[in-house]
This record gives structure tokens, C-alpha cells and sequence, in this order.
């Protein structure tokens, strides 16, 4: 499936006064992509994907998917988001199941199936575990595997390492960028670290602070399994670092 | 775990203070006479007078008769508060109707409109039960949708982009999610029916424990009065214990992390 964002802005009304937190966005993520959104905190990445989703409207333009407008959160895109959000009621394996089970699939399928993603994100062994009995990066694991689980054929990620000790967001990076060479799904993922951009996309998008523009487009011309020591990689990620601290600077001034 | 039972040593050790210092001043005053002894009821007596009526079936009988009124009353409210609750929690028209409504009524004393309640419905079952029934009512109304309100928009957000639909979201997510502010609810309006169905009792009954404990002072029975009261605390701190159990059991994903 394709992403087709068309001419999309979003504007925040607050005290009266309104905002603009998105402005004339055109964006298009092909099939398979794994398309990064990166920018300073405040530039409306968060919004855009929240947009993508349909858990927000645009003030003007539309979303695409597949050639069809997206008018609400629907199980063709499947979203993880920063702060874990698992059903705290739910056990890890009823977690992962909770898409199956709306759709009414076979009791049997649906154990095969949790356990393949359980099986995929390392997680075999705490199937029956609650989420206050996990760690931020396995619980992060279980909402993966909970998106994948329901097979969406967009996956939208909305800063998911954002709140993870560095050590883990590597780990995690590198178990996302090997699941991603098995289920090649379509990706937007929102990020503010350059690194974890480079690492993982096919095109990083680079956004302008408030309101959030398209400022440049990097396509990442390196291998799928990629070493961040690379100098081709390090000069990517000094080349995209030069061109965020403008923006840095710029809501300093 | 030994944390556990040393709370449990203070617990009980307090319990025992004031019922020695009970028996201190009550037989104090027998020995010494300060004032009329039977206006100072001992433990022995009390424990003399609940056997007695234990034996004789009229403790039983006045319990059921209560416990039936609290029961029926406060499982009217209970659904009541649980539809309504949900439906104005989710529904932005309905509760901006209600709201108003019910911040006039909740500070009125529910006891003030005791007797209309005897007007009304007269001195039999009903006027007790819908008295419950309105008292317990409001708090736990207030309470349920207000637990329905406080679930986190992520989670629904979560489920919708699983493909979950607005009945699904109620019954899947809003639902568990507020479960447990639900029960909590509940329990307080329990006790607090617990708490009124005296004072229902205390005007024209003719059975229940309110009854009894009217019946003690009408007769000059102060024992039968402290024993009355006795009963209704042992009584809400059994149910009590018996829906933190329940509570424990269902919310068991809350503090399981040392499993």
C-alpha cells in the first residue's frame, strides 16, 4: 500500500489564536518504504503521522492510502506509538491478539499467529506476563509485534525508541531494521534522532520548526543491514545534521 | 510478607486497646458508681444480649431484613448508575443536561428527603428500598462516569487503528479500562447504603437493625443499642473485605510485578 499525503495543512486553535502546526505538505511513501520524519521537537511530525492515522483531521489537503481518502483509524494502518499504550488488562499474548480476535479469527490461527510475533520481537518466553511486570523495551517489543500480529500493510511509528535508554534503542533498532527484511511493510516513522533516521529509513524526510515544512529529502543510498561506523553512513548523518541545526537555531533566535 | 503480619499485630493490638479500655470504664463505673450503670453497658452485657437474640432468631431475622433493602435498594441504584454513568461519560449532550441537575441535588443531605420518601411510598419496603436506591444513587453515578472519563485516549486510539469499531471500543476497551474506578464505585456506595438504611429503619419499621436499635432505646436497652451498632460494623466491614478480595482477584495486572 502507498501513502499519498496532497497539500496538507493543519492548523491548532489555542487561547483564541490559531496556529499553524503544518503547512502545504506533499508527501508520497511508496509501497515497502521505510520513510523517516525527522525534525526539531514542535515542527508537527507527530501531527502529520497523527493525520496519517486519522486520529486527527488536516485543516486542508488529504491522505491518501491506496488512493483512498482516510477518514478515521482503521486496521489497514497499524500504529505504534511512544508511550507504549498495551492494554494494561491484557496479558502480553492477549496484547498481540487483539486485532485477530476483533476480526473474529479462529482460535487456532490466532495462537499460531502471536506466536510467530511473539516469537519474532524475542518475546516466546513472556507470553502470560502483564505489561506492569515488562521493561519500557519489551513492552515496546509487545506493541510491535501487536501492530504486526494484525497485518496492517502500512505501519506508522510514532517516536517508539523516543522514551528508551540509549543501549535498548539500539537493540531495538536493529531487531526493527531485521523484521522489517522479513514483512516489508510500508513505514513512516517519526523520529528526532539523526541516527536512528539513517539507520533505518529509505528516504529521510527532513521537516522545518513551526510550522512544519518539507525542507529536504535524503534518499539513503546504503545497504539494508548497515553499520553505523560507516563513513558513508557517518557522512549522511553529518550532512542531515547540518541541515537540522539550521532549524535548531532557527527557534532559538 | 512479614511487613504484612506486623501490620496486622498493630491492627489487632489496637482493636484489643479499645475494647479493654471499654471494659475499664464500663466496669469502672459499675464498681465505683459515677452514673447509672445501665446507662453504660458493658461488653459482657452486650455480648449477653447479642447471643441471646442470636438464639432466639430475632438477630438473624432483623440482619436479612436490612441486608434485602440494602441489597434491592442499592442494586437499583447500581444499574442505574452504571447505564447512566456510561451514557453520560460518552455522550457530550446528556452530560452537559445532567450535570447541572445532579450538582443541585448532590448537596442536599439525602436524610432531608427521608420523609418525602414516607410520604411517598409509605412505611413499608419500598420507602426504604427507594430511599437506598436515591441516596447511593448520585456518588456512584458521579463516580462511574467519571472513571469512564479518565480512560487514557491512547488506548482507544490503539484500538481503533486495530480495527476496533465503537461497540467493540466500549466493550473491549472503555469498559476494562474503567473496571476498576467501576468497583471502587460500587463499594462506596455499599457502605454508604449500609449508612442510611438506619436512618430509613429509625422512622417506622417494624423489623431491620435500625429497628432494633430504636427498639433499644424506646425499651431502655442500652445494650441492645451498642450491639446494634456493633453488628452494622461487623456486617460493612465483612462486605468490605469480601469486595477487596473480589477486587484483588479481577485487578490481579495492576501489581503483579513481583510474580
Amino acid at each position: 500500500m502507498t501513502i499519498h499525503v496532497r497539500g496538507l495543512s493543519r492548523a491548532f486553535v489555542a487561547a483564541g489564536r490559531e496556529t499553524p502546526a503544518l503547512l502545504g505538505i506533499d508527501l508520497e511513501v511508496a509501497e515497502r518504504e521505510f520513510v523517516c520524519l525527522l525534525g526539531p521537537s514542535g515542527c508537527g511530525k507527530s501531527t502529520l503521522l497523527n493525520i496519517v492515522a486519522g486520529f486527527l483531521r488536516p485543516s486542508a489537503g488529504d491522505v491518501l492510502v491506496d488512493g483512498r481518502p482516510v477518514t478515521g483509524p482503521g486496521a489497514d494502518r497499524g500504529v505504534v506509538f511512544q508511550e507504549y499504550v498495551l492494554f494494561p488488562w491484557l496479558t502480553v499474548a492477549g496484547n498481540v491478539e487483539f486485532g485477530l480476535s476483533l476480526k473474529g479469527t479462529p482460535a487456532a490461527q490466532r495462537r499460531a499467529t502471536v506466536a510467530r510475533y511473539l516469537d519474532l520481537v524475542g518475546l516466546a518466553a513472556h507470553a502470560d506476563k502483564y505489561p506492569v511486570q515488562l521493561s519500557g523495551g519489551m513492552k515496546q517489543r509487545v506493541a510491535i509485534a501487536r501492530a504486526l500480529a494484525n497485518s496492517p500493510a502500512i505501519i506508522l511509528m510514532d517516536e517508539p525508541f523516543g522514551a528508551l535508554d540509549a543501549q535498548t534503542r539500539e537493540v531495538l533498532q536493529d531487531e526493527l531494521s531485521r523484521i522489517q527484511r522479513v514483512e516489508h511493510k510500508t513505514v513512516l516513522f517519526v523520529t528526532h534522532s539523526i541516527r536512528e533516521a539513517v539507520y533505518l529509513a529509505d528516504r529521510v524526510v527532513v521537516m522545518t520548526s513551526a510550522p512544519g515544512r518539507i525542507k529536504q529529502v535524503f534518499t539513503i543510498k546504503l545497504p539494508e543491514v548497515r553499520d553505523r561506523f560507516a563513513p558513508e553512513f557517518t557522512h549522511y548523518e553529518s550532512e542531515i545534521t547540518r541541515l537540522v541545526k539550521e532549524e535548531v537555531a532557527k527557534v532559538h533566535e | 510478607m512479614s511487613r504484612d503480619t506486623g501490620g496486622r499485630r498493630a491492627r489487632a493490638l489496637a482493636l484489643l486497646g479499645v475494647l479493654v479500655g471499654w471494659a475499664v470504664v464500663a466496669y469502672g463505673n459499675r464498681a465505683f458508681g459515677v452514673m447509672a450503670p445501665a446507662l453504660l453497658p458493658t461488653p459482657g452485657e452486650v455480648v449477653a444480649i447479642f447471643l441471646d437474640s442470636l438464639r432466639d432468631g430475632s438477630l438473624p431475622r432483623h440482619v436479612a431484613t436490612s441486608l434485602a433493602r440494602v441489597a434491592i435498594g442499592f442494586g437499583f441504584a447500581a444499574t442505574a448508575a452504571l447505564a447512566l454513568g456510561l451514557v453520560a461519560a460518552l455522550c457530550v449532550p446528556v452530560r452537559l443536561m445532567l450535570e447541572p441537575i445532579i450538582e443541585f441535588v448532590r448537596p442536599i443531605p439525602p436524610l432531608a428527603f427521608l420523609p418525602m420518601f414516607l410520604v411517598w411510598f409509605g412505611l413499608g419496603e419500598s420507602s426504604k428500598i427507594a430511599f437506598i436506591g436515591y441516596t447511593t444513587f448520585f456518588p456512584m453515578f458521579v463516580a462511574i462516569a467519571a472513571a469512564v472519563l479518565r480512560v487514557d485516549v491512547t488506548l482507544l486510539r490503539a484500538a481503533a487503528s486495530l480495527g476496533a469499531d465503537r461497540v467493540a471500543l466500549i466493550r473491549r476497551v472503555i469498559v476494562p479500562a474503567a473496571l476498576p474506578g467501576i468497583i471502587v464505585a460500587l463499594r462506596l456506595g455499599f457502605a454508604l447504603a449500609l449508612f442510611v438504611i438506619v436512618g430509613a429503619e429509625f422512622m417506622g419499621a417494624d423489623a431491620g437493625l435500625g429497628n432494633l436499635i430504636m427498639e433499644g432505646r424506646t425499651f431502655f436497652v442500652p445494650a441492645q443499642i451498642v450491639m446494634g451498632a456493633l453488628v452494622l460494623g461487623l456486617l460493612g466491614s465483612i462486605v468490605n473485605a469480601c469486595l477487596l478480595a473480589v477486587e484483588r482477584r479481577l485487578f490481579r495486572w495492576r501489581e503483579s510485578a513481583a510474580t
